[in-house]
């Protein structure tokens, strides 16, 4: 058909088709993105000027919401345990996976049983490794005290110590570095042997060839993991929510958030101001607060990476 | 001082001695298996630790209540009590929650795999003006949080009357604006870049569209990457929570994920029966994880999406 076409309408035509084919198949995602992303953004903001519990019209009330941004105390909580539990998780993550995945290209025989190993964990479902990780920190019967025992520590109340908590969460976290450590492993395997010969042959020791060609080599799957690991962590939301809700009648003393709200996150937050308090426009500027603190975050990173981030032929993203 | 010499002699003579034996065993293969050993002796103990908490969830679910709690701990339960897997699942309706998520996990999968070629395909191989624009849209949702829009979202699909269908969860699977569809396409594009343009201008010049070259030349020639977007796809949606949280009010309607949150609302106590409930959920991820796990760990490293 395209032959006969190009004998009717010549090359231009030709071109034209195409560029009208691409749209069309591109159209799916357009529409998508227009639907799900940039209308629904468009409401939040406006409805972050307004007052909306669903029932009643919206009703325009200025910056109050953002006024009240500024006043609340909790989440000024909310925000403290996002950013402690980014700040710690994400460079311990990093590190682990990273140490980890040194492990895995080891040429040593097993390794890929090693590989399935440290992966299989993180395909458990949130919410069936919540219900497990609740288990094993059970105050009373769980493994984690009987763990601790051996080194003669008393028992702890894990998630419901308010000290606790939110290291316990990044312990479980710890749990599911397996994809960030596949990552690394295939910047790792993409280092060119010839880099390592060429060190070797400058008198690099083991140590050298790591610091001088392997972290500069993958510097930016490091910063891609970075990227993602902040991005993540400021959505915590399955694990803490189902921490902190539900469980049985009048033993149970913490609602969502948890003791004290130590295991209040930000997203859990806008969760609650939006449906269980139906502050909606409240909870839409909530959101668009968390917007800006990763577009900051994530610019600041781009500006960084410069300093750090080493790239190929000048080849980027 | 003479005996001072010869000592120091005998002491030098020795030392070669020494390092010549040494340099007989000490090769570099010997080195090798010793690196070996090293590395096994640290990661057969980190392995058994990383599989303890999935060990004890299995069982846990097969021990009977009395034996639940218990100092020490016992791994394997005595005896087996496969019963709890039938009284725990008959207590809230988990053949409808089984039956929900399969039909959320499976139409969400097809309507990705798709669109997510479709669309990866006309970025890769058509030429039309504005696609390195358009394409950066594709990289900026990326880049944007899902809670934003979560809000939003809910209130725009109440006012439809798409609360409680799996319309909320389903529909953006097909029209990509997930978070995660943006890399599906994105992946998809990579692999297909990968594949020789020659194949598309012979096709057209056997008279074939571009629907077709899509259908009959690149998709089966993309296993690889189908595979990795639909075991992707499969999990992510298998464990979504967040979606049927807010979309899925009704328990005829829910899916495990929701519905064992449920459970555990009722049955805090009964950890026997709670992890009976979560190993069903979990088992059939292991299964698909181990059935195409080649894939999956390659496919992985290509995109760098993680199953949560």
């Amino acid at each position: 058909m395209s032959a006969i076409a190009t004998k009717l309408f010549g090359q231009r035509a030709l071109r034209w088709r195409e560029a009208l084919t691409g749209y069309v198949f591109i159209s799916p995602f357009l529409v998508g993105f227009l639907w799900f992303t940039a209308i629904p953004m468009a409401i939040a903001l406006y409805l972050s000027f307004t007052k909306y519990r669903i029932i009643k019209p919206p009703e325009w009330v200025g910056l109050r919401n953002f006024v009240r941004l500024a006043q609340d105390e909790r989440i000024r909580v909310a925000l403290f345990n996002t950013f402690f539990y980014a700040g710690i998780s994400v460079p311990l993550y990093l590190v682990t996976a990273f140490v980890a995945s040194l492990a895995m290209n080891l040429k040593i025989r097993g390794i890929r049983w090693y590989r399935t190993i440290f992966y299989l964990p993180s395909v458990t479902p949130a919410v069936a490794s919540a219900m497990l990780w609740l288990w094993i920190f059970n105050p009373q019967w769980g493994l984690a005290n009987q763990a601790v025992k051996l080194f003669g520590i008393r028992p702890q109340d894990w998630f419901m110590d308010p000290q606790l908590a939110k290291p316990c969460l990044i312990f479980m976290g710890l749990w599911g570095v397996g994809p960030t450590m596949i990552i690394f492993l295939a910047g790792l395997q993409g280092v060119p042997e010839s880099l390592y010969e060429a060190a070797m042959i400058d008198g690099a020791g083991s140590w050298g060839r790591f610091w001088n060609v392997t972290v500069p080599i993958i510097s930016p799957v490091i910063f891609f993991n970075l990227i993602m690991g902040i991005m993540g962590s400021f959505q915590v939301f399955t694990t803490a929510f189902i921490i902190t809700t539900g469980g049985g009648g009048g033993a149970r003393s913490y609602g969502a958030g948890g003791v004290l709200d130590c295991l209040l996150f930000y997203v859990l937050y806008i969760w609650q101001q939006g449906f269980s308090f139906h502050r909606m426009g409240y909870a839409c500027a909530m959101g668009w607060l968390l917007l800006t603190i990763i577009l900051v975050l994530t610019v600041i990173q781009f500006r960084l990476q410069e300093r750090w981030v080493y790239y190929e032929a000048e080849r980027r993203l | 001082m003479p005996t001072e010499a010869r000592a120091r002699r005998v002491v030098a003579r020795e030392v070669t001695a020494r390092r010549d034996w040494l340099s007989r065993i000490w090769t570099a293969r010997t080195r090798s298996v010793i690196k070996e050993l090293v590395a096994h002796l640290y990661l057969i103990p980190i392995s058994i630790t990383m599989l303890i908490p999935l060990v004890w969830l299995f069982s846990t679910s097969l021990k009977p209540k009395g034996m639940v709690f218990t100092y020490p701990p016992q791994w394997i339960p005595n005896p087996i009590r496969w019963e709890n897997y039938p009284e725990a699942l008959t207590i809230l309706p988990f053949h409808l929650f089984f039956r929900n998520s399969m039909i959320y996990c499976i139409t969400i999968l097809i309507g990705q795999v798709l669109v997510s070629t479709l669309v990866g395909y006309a970025f890769a191989r058509l030429r039309f003006p504005g696609r390195d624009l358009l394409f950066w849209l594709v990289l900026i949702r990326m880049m944007l949080p899902g809670a934003v829009t979560m809000v939003p979202s809910y209130v725009m699909f109440s006012k439809m009357g798409w609360v409680n269908t799996l319309l909320p969860l389903v529909v953006p699977g097909w029209l990509p604006g997930l978070y995660s569809s943006s890399f599906y396409i994105f992946l998809c594009r990579q692999f297909f870049m990968g594949i020789p343009l020659e194949l598309d201008d012979a096709a057209r010049i056997d008279g074939a569209d571009h629907i077709r070259i899509w259908w009959q030349i690149i998709l089966p020639l993309s296993k690889p990457v189908i595979t990795t977007v639909g075991i992707f796809s499969f999990i992510i949606h298998w464990s979504d929570f967040m979606g049927p949280l807010l979309y899925l009010h009704e328990m005829e309607r829910q899916t495990l994920a929701l519905g064992i949150q449920t459970f555990r609302g009722a049955y805090d106590t009964e950890w026997h029966w709670l992890m009976a409930a979560s190993s069903v959920m979990v088992i059939p991820i292991i299964i698909l994880f181990f059935s195409a796990q080649r894939y999956f760990l390659r496919g992985i490293s290509m995109t760098g999406i993680t199953g949560r």
